[in-house]
């Protein structure tokens, strides 16, 4: 009966969810462009023809043509193959990084809002240390200590945005423990664990859904400001945010290199914070409710 | 009150030294020290060591921290690794620079939001709020590196309208008029990055006093929209926002490294980031802790005015 009941609730939720991306016009071109923006990185490695590193010195810094659609950079590569292979190591960094800030922030979260007590006490004055910190002046010095290249900056920007998914995370727990199945649940004498497994996180799933969208776009963002300025994705290999970086030395000669790469940041970005409102809807129920705000 | 600020500053300081332990541990895992950073390749593994010795860099690490620490107590922020010069020196000259560009933009984006952010709220659902929600949404997706090279590129090597780097012409330091050109560039790029988030701080928070029961109470006297607006949401509205601005203290030094950066702005942001890709250690750690300590002065600061505003805490004390 119960198990019926949690599955209406969730169903009317999907509705919302599916209603609000047919009536809201901005909702369905972020979905639709980031559907095509994933494809495309994951297959632009089946076209023969584009190869991001094929130097071709002759016909450096040229403007876009038939040949080269977006032309060509500093030394004669195709910049279109570059920019969509560029967007595989933004897209990447942003998915991984996001999953390790949303795996420390719901452990952290979860631990803290369960156990209460002393142990929520030490883990949130860690979180108050590490969000005192500017994040920049933080990932730069964390960056000092690794070895600069596409595994560190993950570690680095997950390392440094989990706090305010903890802070959420805990809030909901808090709520979440004091239902009646998990304290029946501990009253049986299932393990602490198995009691956060199984009853307190699925209940706070949607908002870890809404927080996660958002933590890919700002992982995003975070990544192509540090590789512009040269703390992040090291050359050969090239996210947006580093050809945008190699733009800048040519802004005046070579202007089309800063567009592509910066439009796509845009509306990536954009369109992460677009479903994340969206998927909001999810957690609305309880907005309304009056238990939040 | 007083007891309150002492008790303010007494908690604030565990936490000022546990940031200065995580960072200072976190340097001492770094593969390479000062000492790496000033062999040339003539030296001897004896001489490098010697150099080891004699800058107190084999002592466990605990030594190394609270000779550091006792350094900066006595304010010594130590001198920079490449260019030998003292960092409380540089920080001397380069601090004003980033106050005089952060300040001015970040007040300027303060006031607009506050008036946008009032519009938005109080339109809601209407065009004026979905105009400058969609705003908003698209001003948080753009990086502000982008924005200040769209900037560079139309205003600067296009229309020529403006020079592109640093704060002055070499030749004309005293110009005010050649500061302000050099000025508004990085100017409209900072206004730019604070804004949109500031804008939708206000409309939320409007939005959620027009729901209020004095609202309602306000209408039900017959008092007109703008009244209610400007004589009793905007009041309401502002009080949340004084914490924000405590909260903003922290930019004052690093609010702006990257515009610092791609506008050649001498101040602290392009400092620490020439540190940091020198691995020019001393100066990494002189601004963490710089901005660490505003972080938490900001946050006391906004209690406090928080506290002197808003009536209904300072009774609670």
């Amino acid at each position: 009966m119960k198990t019926k009941d949690v599955k209406k609730t969730r169903n009317r939720r999907l509705e919302n969810v599916i209603y609000e991306f047919k009536h809201n016009r901005q909702a369905m071109f972020a979905a639709i462009y980031l559907i095509l923006v994933i494809l495309v990185s994951l297959f632009v490695v089946f076209v023969k023809d584009l190869d991001p590193d094929a130097i071709d010195v002759m016909n450096k810094l040229q403007g876009p043509s038939a040949e080269h659609w977006f032309g060509t950079d500093n030394m004669g590569r195709d910049y279109f193959a570059r920019v969509l292979y560029g967007g595989r190591v933004s897209l990447l960094v942003g998915v991984l990084a996001m999953l390790t800030s949303i795996v420390l922030g719901v452990t952290v979260g979860t631990v803290s809002g369960y156990f209460g007590g002393l142990v929520d006490n030490i883990l949130m004055r860690i979180v108050d240390v590490f969000q005192s910190i500017p994040w920049i002046i933080m990932v730069t010095v964390v960056g000092i200590v690794f070895k600069k290249g596409l595994f560190s900056i993950i570690i680095v920007i997950g390392l440094f945005s989990w706090m305010e998914i903890a802070r959420l995370v805990r809030s909901e727990v808090l709520t979440s423990k004091e239902r009646e199945y998990v304290q029946y649940a501990r009253f049986i004498g299932v393990r602490s664990l198995a009691v956060m497994l199984r009853h307190v996180l699925p209940a706070v799933f949607p908002t870890i859904i809404t927080a996660a969208t958002a933590a890919i776009a700002s992982a995003i963002m975070t990544e192509s400001s540090l590789s512009f300025l040269g703390l992040g994705i090291q050359q050969p290999m090239s996210s947006w945010g580093s050809l945008l970086q190699q733009a800048q030395q040519y802004l005046q000669t070579a202007p089309y290199m800063a567009m592509l790469p910066g439009a796509l940041i845009i509306l990536t970005v954009y369109s992460f914070n677009k479903l994340g409102d969206v998927l909001r809807v999810f957690v609305e129920p309880r907005v309304q409710a009056g238990e939040k705000e | 009150m007083i007891k309150y600020i002492v008790k303010r500053i007494l908690q604030a300081i565990p936490l000022l030294l546990l940031i200065t332990i995580i960072c200072f541990t976190l340097i001492n895992m770094a593969p390479y020290d000062a000492v790496d950073a000033i062999t040339t390749p003539d030296m001897s593994i004896a001489e490098i060591e010697m150099r080891r010795e004699a800058y107190g860099l084999n002592d466990p690490v605990y030594v190394q921290y609270l000779r550091w620490l006792n350094n900066i107590l006595h304010g010594n922020f130590g001198y920079s690794l490449l260019s030998h010069t003292s960092i409380k020196y540089d920080l001397m000259i380069r601090i004003p620079n980033t106050v005089r560009l952060v300040l001015p933009s970040y007040l300027t984006a303060y006031v607009l939001a506050i008036v946008l952010g009032l519009v938005a709220g109080s339109h809601r659902g209407k065009w004026q709020d979905k105009l400058l929600d969609g705003f908003c949404s698209f001003g948080l997706s753009v990086p502000t590196f982008f924005f200040a090279m769209l900037l560079m590129y139309f205003l600067g090597y296009r229309l020529k309208l403006f020079p592109i780097m640093g704060m002055h012409t070499i030749g004309k330091e005293g110009s005010m008029a050649d500061y302000l050109q050099h000025f508004v560039m990085p100017y409209l790029a900072l206004v730019f990055g604070f804004l949109p988030d500031l804008t939708r701080y206000v409309r939320g928070s409007t939005i959620g006093q027009l729901k209020e029961d004095y609202v309602t109470v306000q209408k039900a006297f017959g008092a007109n929209k703008s009244e209610i607006l400007f004589k009793h949401v905007a009041k309401n509205v502002l009080i949340p926002l004084i914490t924000k601005l405590g909260m903003a203290l922290p930019m004052l030094v690093t609010g702006a490294v990257i515009t610092e950066t791609i506008f050649s702005w001498p101040g602290i942001g392009s400092y620490f980031v020439k540190a940091v890709s020198g691995l020019d250690y001393p100066i990494v750690m002189a601004v963490l802790i710089l901005s660490g300590s505003l972080v938490i002065l900001g946050n006391l600061l906004s209690d406090i005015l928080y506290c002197l505003i808003d009536p209904r805490i300072k009774s609670m004390q």
